[in-house]
């Protein structure tokens, strides 16, 4: 398997005044294409910090971070944006869609930062969507849509650009289980049929039971658990 | 980048509702200020018309020297025979100079309006006035018989004050009078005027055979020199001061004018701060309230100068629309209005408010300006909103 993430001697720390504290320090690994990851750990053990870093949404204090030959951390502000619309799919804990758009217009709004014709992202937009189950839902506005439903649009928005890895935040945390395992399974087949990279932060151990893997992170350091997939 | 802002703008306009009172009481604020600085515009706009249009070039103005107002003038029987003398007069058919001797008193009308006294100018004239003025016209009535009560009256004075219909008879201080006529003279100044019979108001004002000023109808614009000339030499005449009218009247104009414009401005720019610390304060809470909005879009992809162009765009379109709001108010509240104010010989002249193209484009040009600057700094915020708001739970 090619490696799609190389992390090399990763270390997050913040300096608040004279105090600084270390999140984690040193942090080696790699993350192979293809692979669901789950990332478990105790509250502030750094798993948001760590997504944070794969997305290109925070910097390193030290170390780097490879994604398929691209130097992640040295990227200037305006190439990472245009990294991040190219290669990576957020799905957040509460969603984060735009309550004024209705769910299309959402899921559209990657599309925005392409070349593509009106007709091409209304057609990327529908299938997309489809692929969520909510085809007849693309006019409803997130307020009337339930919980489940709107983290459905958010993984049409993560994945309607066609991205190589899916950075998921706790994407059940505010969800029922029911709700939760249906996520679970969209994400699982996004991971097995389109070949989509996963990594997701999670709290919840039946939930990290649909990754190929576990990640525990504690005190700053991984301990993996390699498990075949559930079901 | 144009996709991006225009989704970004739309996104933040469609937002509005959800921060309704703010952003109304934006647009109301900059559509006061827009309103007030038109409104003043307006009275010095209608006024300057009123005033600008009033006065002949090829008509002289004699006055006293040094006295600059026809109120302060005074001027003899003897001067006015000299002058009728003097060359660079046009005559009439009849081959009599046209010269016109005028006094002018300050009677007390009421107002229709407010139902209070304020000062009317009565101009005591001969029979020859009307053919100083161009565009004088006969309206309704007759002209006034000399040496009788009667006077004819201005149709602004009509409009505005109590009790000058035709055929009515009005008491003014201690006399009464009979209106037998109505005149127009064009929208000029003297619409705004009673006249009367010479001799009657010297009679009736104690005013001897004085009188105030000398109108003449000249050969030529330029033949004010050859007068000048006459008045210098002639030692029989003390010194006089000769006025173009057009300039007569165009100087006295000058002063309320800019008065207006002088409290009109500052008072719009002291309201526009105030309007722009409410625009700020709007873009900053519209700002405040989509940070996680901001921060998703700029985790997608979107560029920071997207999201601040949305904010400023957002601020703008307020400003707008306030501005908008503020015009179309003016416009219907005041166009055409008529108004009378003090002119600078202490009389009412009565105006119609104009709001002007130019006005219209002062005033969206100021409201545009409190949008872009009450909008910048918030706009620059939000192209900094830090990207790891995206996790923040609302
Ligand atoms: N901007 C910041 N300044 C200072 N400390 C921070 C900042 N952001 C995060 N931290 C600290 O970094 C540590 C790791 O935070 P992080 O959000 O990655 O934890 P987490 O594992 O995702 O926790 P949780 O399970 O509660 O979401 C925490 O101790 C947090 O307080
Ligand atoms: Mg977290």
């Amino acid at each position: 398997m090619t490696s799609l993430y190389t992390l090399t001697d990763l270390s997050k720390g913040y300096t608040r005044g004279k105090e600084s504290i270390t999140i984690f320090e040193e942090l080696t690994m790699t993350i192979p294409e293809g692979d669901f990851m789950a990332i478990m750990g105790p509250s502030g053990s750094g798993k948001t910090t760590l997504l944070n870093l794969l997305g290109g949404i925070d910097r390193p204090t030290s170390g780097s971070v490879e994604c398929q030959g691209v130097r992640v951390d040295k990227l200037s502000e305006g190439k990472l944006a245009k990294w991040r619309s190219q290669n990576v799919g957020f799905i957040f804990q509460f969603y984060n869609l735009m309550p004024t758009l209705t769910a299309a217009q959402n899921v559209e709004l990657p599309l925005l930062l392409t070349g593509l014709s009106g007709k091409q992202r209304k057609e990327r937009v529908a299938t997309a969507l489809d692929i969520v189950g909510l085809a007849d839902r693309k006019g409803h506005r997130p307020r009337q849509l339930s919980g489940g439903q709107q983290q459905r649009v958010a993984i049409a928005r993560a994945i309607v650009a066609d991205p190589k890895v899916l950075l998921c935040d706790e994407p059940t945390g505010d969800l029922d289980r029911k709700s939760a395992d249906e996520i679970l399974e969209t994400l699982q087949l996004l991971n097995t049929d389109l070949g989509k990279t996963i990594v997701m932060v999670t709290h919840d151990p039946s939930a990290a039971k649909y990754a190929r893997r576990e990640l525990h992170l504690d005190k700053g350091r991984f301990v993996e658990q390699v498990q075949e997939p559930a079901q | 980048m144009f996709k991006q802002t225009s989704a970004i703008t739309l996104m933040n306009l469609r937002s509005l509702p959800q921060r309704a009172g703010m952003s109304l009481a934006t647009v109301l604020s900059i559509a006061l200020v827009v309103g007030v600085l038109l409104g003043f515009l307006a009275m010095a706009n209608g006024f300057q018309k009123t005033i600008d249009g009033t006065g002949s070039e090829d008509v002289a103005v004699i006055l006293r020297g040094g006295s600059q107002f026809e109120l302060n003038s005074v001027l003899s029987a003897d001067q006015f025979r000299i002058i009728e003398t003097a060359p660079g007069i046009a005559a009439d058919a009849d081959g009599q100079p046209l010269v016109s001797a005028e006094l002018y008193v300050v009677v007390d009308g009421i107002k229709k309006d407010l139902g209070t006294e304020a000062n009317l100018p009565m101009r005591g004239v001969g029979l020859q006035a009307p053919s100083l003025r161009g565009q004088f016209e006969l309206t309704a009535g007759r002209m006034f018989e000399p040496g009788s009560n009667e006077i004819i009256v201005g149709e602004a004075v009509l409009d505005a004050f109590e009790g000058f219909a035709l055929n009515q008879t009005i008491r003014l201080g201690t006399n009464d009078w009979q209106v037998v006529g109505l005149f127009s003279t064009g929208g000029t100044v003297f619409e705004s005027e009673l006249w009367a019979d010479i001799g009657v108001v010297q009679n009736l004002y104690q005013r001897g055979s004085s009188l105030q000023s000398i109108r003449a109808r000249l050969t030529s614009p330029d033949a004010i020199t050859e007068l000048e000339a006459f008045a210098d030499n002639d030692p029989r005449i003390n010194e006089l001061d000769i006025f173009n009218e057009q300039e007569f009247y165009a100087s006295q104009s000058g002063t309320l004018t800019t008065v207006i414009n002088a409290v009109g401005w500052p008072l719009a720019i002291i309201m526009a701060i105030g309007a722009f610390a409410g625009a700020w304060n709007a873009m900053y809470s519209s700002v405040d309230a989509r940070m996680r909005e901001i921060a998703t879009l700029r985790a997608i992809g979107f560029s920071g100068g997207a999201a601040a162009m949305g904010t400023l765009i957002e601020s703008l379109v307020l400003a707008a629309v306030g501005g908008l709001l503020g015009a179309v108010g003016t416009y219907l509240l005041f166009n055409g209005a008529s108004a009378s104010t003090l002119g600078s010989g202490f009389t009412q002249v009565v105006f119609a408010f104009a709001v002007t193209g130019d006005s219209i484009l002062a005033g969206m040009i100021m409201a545009v300006m409190i949008g872009f600057l009450g909008g910048i700094v918030p706009a620059i915020r939000s192209a900094y909103v830090p990207l790891l708001t995206v996790h923040r739970s609302e």
